[in-house]
């Protein structure tokens, strides 16, 4: 039989099935389990009415329950057990905890959750704000948009070529190295390469400076009554943006004093720790257009003489929209991390289609198709497909919260 | 202490001016009006004062310092909007201390004008309340009170009441007369389309029509002296009526015969070259009386509307006339389908030539 003729076929039967299980079933039960006639007609049709959201909700819960939450169950019986089939218990998590490229997922996924989100959610809200009112707006926006249409393998490809390096000898055709041999070490090198990176660092750690004083400061406020538990968590905050600005610290005087290789063509993908950065940028780039999307379409949506309450009360541009736009699109900005947030944990694609995890750059779910399926160790694989549900959960429960509290 | 003075001011988009040859002078204290059919340009007006929107011709000035390209926020105004515009996200106590935060006044100074102003609205028990969780009548409250605590030389009032219901609306119109009663050094603009908060809380009311002031006066001035056609009808309710006539003895007494056969004196003056003009005739509704004698109209009263203390008759046109309505104290609903006489009082007969009052020539 002709293939397409076969796919019509499918079609039809699917489609057909479809309606004639929703018609079919209705009809028993309207017309034979619980009939509309006789002593017990009310009660029948509370009854049918009782029972057909569950009818039709069927064929659904069905399919999700077989696909989709049966799996959970049977990776988590699998994870439990070794390469050869035997039953080893919580072998195969110790073994994967003690594994050193393990711990390495788990860092550079912890590292991607923190930039990848806020990054993404960043730029969407600037390229949103700033694409509002202009006439070429629409355009902009398009422009910004278009990535989302790219599949993560394809996009990872484009960044592979800009990322590319070849002799000094030759001509580069990565974009990167061919701006990199631009630098030579003069005037522009040190503005670009050394003050622009400094000013970026240093601006980060005022601000990381900033928001761990924010939160310090109800605490020294002898005034603010508050729980014990939230004071710790206020000092521990703090402690940790005290930790993250030592850190710029050493990179900002790392600005100053590296060594840069001018001249050389660099291999960006093999540069330990940065290199993880560059695959982010693959990411950033698709998740931006996503994001500036639904801020856009959030920002729109806010009441205009609210803003304009904010212009009379003598506001400038940046209290209007931090103090003012901002608060009032908190639920939409939450909600655009957090699905962010899922699609970052998920990552795969980009790290196999451009590293393969090699150089330092293995995330979680790049390593448990490395388990699974270079290796066929059934257990480790599932095991740590399990870690990466248990990463997940929490979020996509946070996220459906949120995003339900915006419905409302 | 606030004088408003707006001189030739216009308003453009493109080639389309929305409002031409505003001339204006609003002193301190006053309570001014802004009434108007939708889209004259009224909240247009009222939003240059304020400058959220730009003037494009002529000049605005407050206490003699030209506005025009001042910013809003350094015209020392305050604005309550239609939908109050309150800030979601923050309590009343934050939303009416913002533009204080902003101006980056003391904690105390903060404190001590935001419970006044509280105290003065009756919003000292929702101080920390988000707005969802206030009435619309205590919305409005907190909207007014973001704009006393800035200590505004001019509050500007944008159709604050017409989110309200009809019993509200009453209680809250009374709260803001009380309120510039308080206040008699602040001036006052306020926007509306509806009659009865213009009569009740003007000083001095302004009738936009067509981008341009119809008429500038007190209410009764108004009410009694209507410069036009277009505040007459605009002004009372229901609309005043006019009909066509011709002027046949003119002096102190002008007498008009009317299209429809009737004869109405008035009390306007006029001069023996006007003999032969032709006039519209303009009574309201609520000055027509019944008559033996001399009448001004006679028809068959095809419709009543018995509101209790007055009944609106309906007349029947007779031809090509506009209908008639007259308002008769009392319940009248048994002269439906009968034949009235009715006349009025020389003094409220008012002539219009032209569409302009001959009052005013």
């Amino acid at each position: 039989m002709n293939p397409a003729f076969q796919a019509l076929l499918v079609i039809a039967v699917g489609v057909g099935g479809c309606v004639g299980y929703f018609y079919l079933s209705n009809l028993f039960l309207d017309k034979v389990l619980f009939p509309a006639r006789g002593p017990q007609a009310g009660r029948n049709i509370n009854r049918a009415n009782a029972v057909r959201p569950w009818l039709f909700l069927f064929p659904a819960l069905a399919l999700l329950c077989l696909y989709l939450a049966y799996p959970v169950f049977a990776t988590f019986w699998l994870s439990l057990h070794g390469k050869d089939g035997s039953f080893v218990g919580t072998g195969n998590y110790t073994a994967m905890f003690q594994e050193p490229k393990f711990g390495e997922s788990l860092r550079n996924n912890m590292l991607w959750l923190v930039v990848v989100p806020a990054a993404a959610t960043g730029f969407g809200l600037l390229a949103a704000q700033l694409t509002d009112r202009i006439k070429w707006g629409n355009i902009a926006k398009s422009l910004i948009f278009m990535p989302m249409a790219i599949s993560f393998v394809g996009a990872s490809v484009i960044f592979k070529l800009v990322y590319d390096s070849r002799d000094a000898a030759v001509a580069q055709i990565g974009l990167l190295n061919a701006l990199w041999l631009k630098f030579e070490g003069g005037i522009w090198s040190v503005l670009f390469l050394r003050v622009l990176p400094a000013v970026l660092v240093g601006g980060l750690l005022l601000a990381v400076l900033w928001g761990g004083w924010l939160l310090l400061r109800p605490v020294l406020d002898a005034r603010r009554q508050e729980k014990p538990l939230i004071k710790a968590a206020r000092v521990l905050g703090g402690l940790v943006a005290l930790v993250i600005a030592f850190e710029l610290g050493v990179w900002l005087l790392g600005v100053f004093t590296n060594v840069l290789p001018y001249g050389r063509p660099q291999a960006w993908l093999q540069i330990p720790f940065w290199n993880s950065f560059f695959l982010m940028a693959v990411l950033i780039w698709i998740q931006t257009g996503f994001a500036m999307v639904i801020l856009s379409a959030a920002l729109r949506g806010v009441p205009e003489d609210t803003i304009e309450a904010a212009i009379l009360d003598g506001a400038n541009p940046f209290q209007i929209f931090f103090k003012v736009k901002v608060p009032q699109i908190m639920g939409t900005i939450v909600v655009v991390w957090t699905t962010i947030t899922i699609t970052v944990l998920k990552v795969f694609d980009i790290v196999l289609a451009m590293t393969n995890g090699q150089w330092e750059t293995q995330v979680l779910a790049n390593y448990m198709y490395d388990k699974l399926f270079r290796s066929l160790d059934w257990g480790m694989g599932s095991a740590a497909a399990m870690v990466i549900m248990a990463l997940v959960t929490p979020i996509l429960i946070w996220n459906v919260w949120n995003a339900r509290k915006e419905m409302r | 202490m606030a004088d408003l003075v707006l001189k030739d001011v216009e308003k453009a988009y493109g080639e389309v001016k929305v409002l031409k040859d505003i001339n204006l002078d609003i002193k301190t204290g006053e309570l001014i009006v802004f009434v108007g059919p939708s889209g004259c340009g009224k909240s247009t007006l009222l939003r240059m004062i304020a400058g959220l929107e730009r003037i494009t011709g002529g000049d605005f000035s407050i206490d003699g310092v030209r506005m025009n390209d001042v910013p809003p926020a350094q015209r020392g105004i305050a604005m309550v909007f239609q939908s109050y515009a309150l800030y979601p996200h923050m309590t009343v106590r934050e939303n009416m201390s913002f533009a204080l935060r902003i101006a980056k006044k003391s904690q105390a100074e903060i404190d001590q004008a935001v419970d006044k102003a509280a105290r003065v609205l009756q919003l000292t028990p929702y101080l920390d309340r988000l707005p969802k969780a206030l009435s619309g009548g205590q919305r409005q409250r907190v909207a007014i009170g973001r704009s006393i605590v800035r200590d505004p030389k001019v509050y500007l009032f944008d159709e604050p009441l017409s989110n309200l219901d009809a019993a509200l609306r009453v209680a809250t119109r009374l709260e803001i007369a009380q309120l510039k009663e308080a206040m008699p050094n602040s001036t006052m603009v306020y926007v509306t389309h509806d009659q009865v908060e213009a009569m009740t809380l003007a000083s001095r009311i302004v009738v936009l029509a067509g981008g341009g002031i119809a008429q500038v006066g007190t209410p009764l001035e108004l009410y009694e002296r209507p410069q036009n056609e277009f505040v007459a009808q605009f002004i009372g309710s229901p609309a005043m009526n006019l009909t066509p006539g011709e002027v046949v003895d003119t002096g102190a007494q002008t007498t008009v015969r009317l299209a429809n056969g009737g004869i109405a004196v008035s009390a306007v003056p006029t001069q023996a070259a006007d003999k032969g003009m032709a006039v519209n005739v303009g009574v309201r509704p609520e000055d027509l009386v019944e008559t033996k004698g001399d009448r001004l109209f006679e028809a068959e009263v095809e419709f009543t509307e018995a509101l209790g203390e007055v009944t609106l008759l309906h007349l029947k046109r007779t031809g090509d006339q506009p209908q008639v309505v007259a308002k008769l104290p009392g319940i009248r609903s048994e002269l439906r389908r009968t034949q009235v006489r009715l006349t009025a009082d020389p003094k409220k007969v008012h002539l219009f030539a032209g569409g302009k009052s001959l009052l005013y020539r």
